[in-house]
């Protein structure tokens, strides 16, 4: 193998590095897709949802061959203190319907799928290899390491996910630090498709995704999430590291103790808990992202730290395909021009900025600045759910009008009326 | 639903384990000195404890997410990281 030199090695099998693999065979170039798994996505795990708009572009009406579990129909916030829960519900029913706008999926499946995909347009797959280092020569990058074997490329696509040993090897990416990432974890429970279907209140076939902020991190930054698949539930906690690292709570605890919430066990009853995961999340956007491109080399996906937690919208899996999109497009210019240095692969950040992905993470790049705000997770949510359940509350106590009620709990929750305004503009603004 | 402790969480997960080669290595002289040991509550499959109030390290177990080394006041010093060896580690069936 060492004497073959491909157009591209991409190194991880995830979303990003498969659409860029499918999309370089597609165009007749030799590529090699090396996984780490013994399978592709047998490494991969993430909440439970993908915005389809992304991978549609690529592979339209994808949802009629992937394995993809129940277009998400509709949208659930929670807010949780104690024994009071509050929600919000938003349902629309077109969610549902072609061009379904995201699905929740199983990655061990959905990104074995996807690289199939790519095999399947004559890219080479390897799992089983974990790549150690990069080769370099004159100061660029020309193949790849993995234990005594050495393969080369014109380019190497660096897809190899949060940890991105890669990234760090060619001095594109700084190891992060704790508080711009987050742990997540997750159960898949299973339980019969048409109880799920019955518990959540949806049709056949439809299903569900809810975030819940509050309890559930006992006030640190972070949330919880539900995704309903086709017969088990995503159910999960995501915490900022930063956080862990200072507060004293044991994490395999915390998402037990979130299970008995009594907003959650209902929910799960009867359930059978099938696998325990977990992964992180490149939570800082922009500010964590490392130099996207080098001589000989590009970053995609979770590598680059794409993802994006506005607390009502989680989104990694269409930054990392369509990266892995404009990563193959860099790399077919780069081809027939013949020159795959750091100058001409700068295009690919060009591409990033005209695709949604840089748009989207600048227009959002405060976001993060305003979730590190502690009364997200602590205040407020139990001044929303004491709020509202004053509100439904009727037991002879004397009347009060809203504007009373309001203001009686902004007290009682010893919120200031200049904090809420000033973090209402923030989150206007920002989110 | 009944509470499960970690092990009966674990215990659920497809792991194929190197016998041969340890892909996280933790340096305990420098985890004496760490005031907060943050990994010991941190890591979601518990794998840091303390024994004697010292820290004890499986490997066997872990879900690779790299929070240890994300939470680690002494990251790159206390805790060498890296994935295992290809084809080994854990497998995720779902994911």
């Amino acid at each position: 193998m060492s004497e073959d030199k491909f157009t591209a090695i991409i190194v991880g099998a995830g979303p990003a590095g498969s659409t860029a693999a499918y999309l370089l065979a597609r165009e007749g170039h030799e590529v090699l897709l090396i996984e780490k798994g013994a399978a592709p996505g047998a490494k991969n795990m993430f909440g439970g949802r993908m915005y389809s708009h992304a991978l549609n572009r690529i592979i339209p009406d994808f949802w009629e061959e992937a394995p993809v579990e129940r277009p998400v129909v509709r949208e659930i916030i929670t807010f949780l203190a104690g024994d009071r829960s509050t929600s919000i519900h938003s349902q629309d029913v077109e969610w549902a319907k072609p061009p379904y706008h995201s699905f929740t999926l199983l990655r061990a499946e959905f990104d074995a799928w996807l690289a199939s995909k790519a095999e399947e347009a004559g890219a080479m797959v390897a799992c089983n290899i974990c790549v150690d280092d990069l080769l370099h020569e004159n100061g660029r990058v020309i193949g790849i390491r993995a234990g005594e074997d050495e393969m080369f490329a014109d380019v190497v696509i660096a897809a190899d996910g949060v940890n991105s040993i890669l990234a760090q090897k060619a001095g594109l990416a700084k190891m992060f630090s704790a508080h711009q990432v987050a742990t997540g974890v997750k159960q898949i429970i299973e339980l019969p498709e048409d109880v799920i279907s019955q518990r959540f209140g949806v049709e056949a076939g439809s299903g569900v995704a809810q975030l819940f902020v509050g309890d559930c991190t006992r006030g640190m930054q972070g949330g919880a999430f539900l995704y309903t698949n086709r017969r088990s539930i995503s159910l999960g906690l995501v915490i900022n590291a930063g956080e862990l690292q200072k507060n004293q709570v044991r994490v395999p605890d915390l998402i037990e103790d979130f299970k008995a919430n009594p907003a959650i066990a209902p929910l799960i009853e009867g359930g059978t808990v099938a696998e325990y995961s977990a992964h992180l999340i490149p939570e800082a956007g922009l500010s964590m992202m490392p130099e996207v491109f080098g001589d000989g080399i590009l970053v995609a996906g979770d590598a680059a730290g794409f993802v994006l937690n506005l607390g009502y919208v989680v989104r990694g899996m269409d930054f990392a395909i369509a990266s892995g999109e404009a990563a193959a497009k860099t790399v077919i210019a780069a081809k027939a021009g013949g020159d795959f240095s750091k100058g001409t692969l700068s295009s690919y950040r060009d591409l990033l900025e005209e695709s949604f992905v840089l748009r989207d993470l600048e227009a959002y790049r405060r976001s993060h600045r305003f979730t590190e705000n502690r009364r997200l997770y602590k205040t407020y949510p139990a001044f929303v759910t004491s709020f509202a359940s004053c509100l439904f509350t009727v037991d002879g106590s004397p009347p009060a009008h809203l504007l009373g009620k309001v203001l009686n709990h902004i007290r009682k929750s010893r919120l200031s009326l200049t904090g809420l305004a000033i973090d209402g503009w923030k989150g206007a603004r920002w989110l | 639903m009944k509470k499960m402790s970690t092990e009966q969480l674990l215990g659920l997960d497809k792991f194929v384990v190197d016998d041969e080669q340890a892909h996280i290595k933790v340096d305990k002289e420098v985890c004496r000195t760490c005031q907060d040991k943050p990994c010991t509550y941190a890591c979601p499959a518990g794998l840091y404890t303390l024994k004697d109030g010292e820290i004890s390290f499986d490997y066997a177990g872990c879900l690779e997410c790299g929070t240890c080394r994300a939470v680690c006041p002494y990251a790159g010093v206390a805790i060498t990281w890296s994935y295992p060896r290809g084809g080994f580690g854990v497998q995720f069936r779902f994911g």
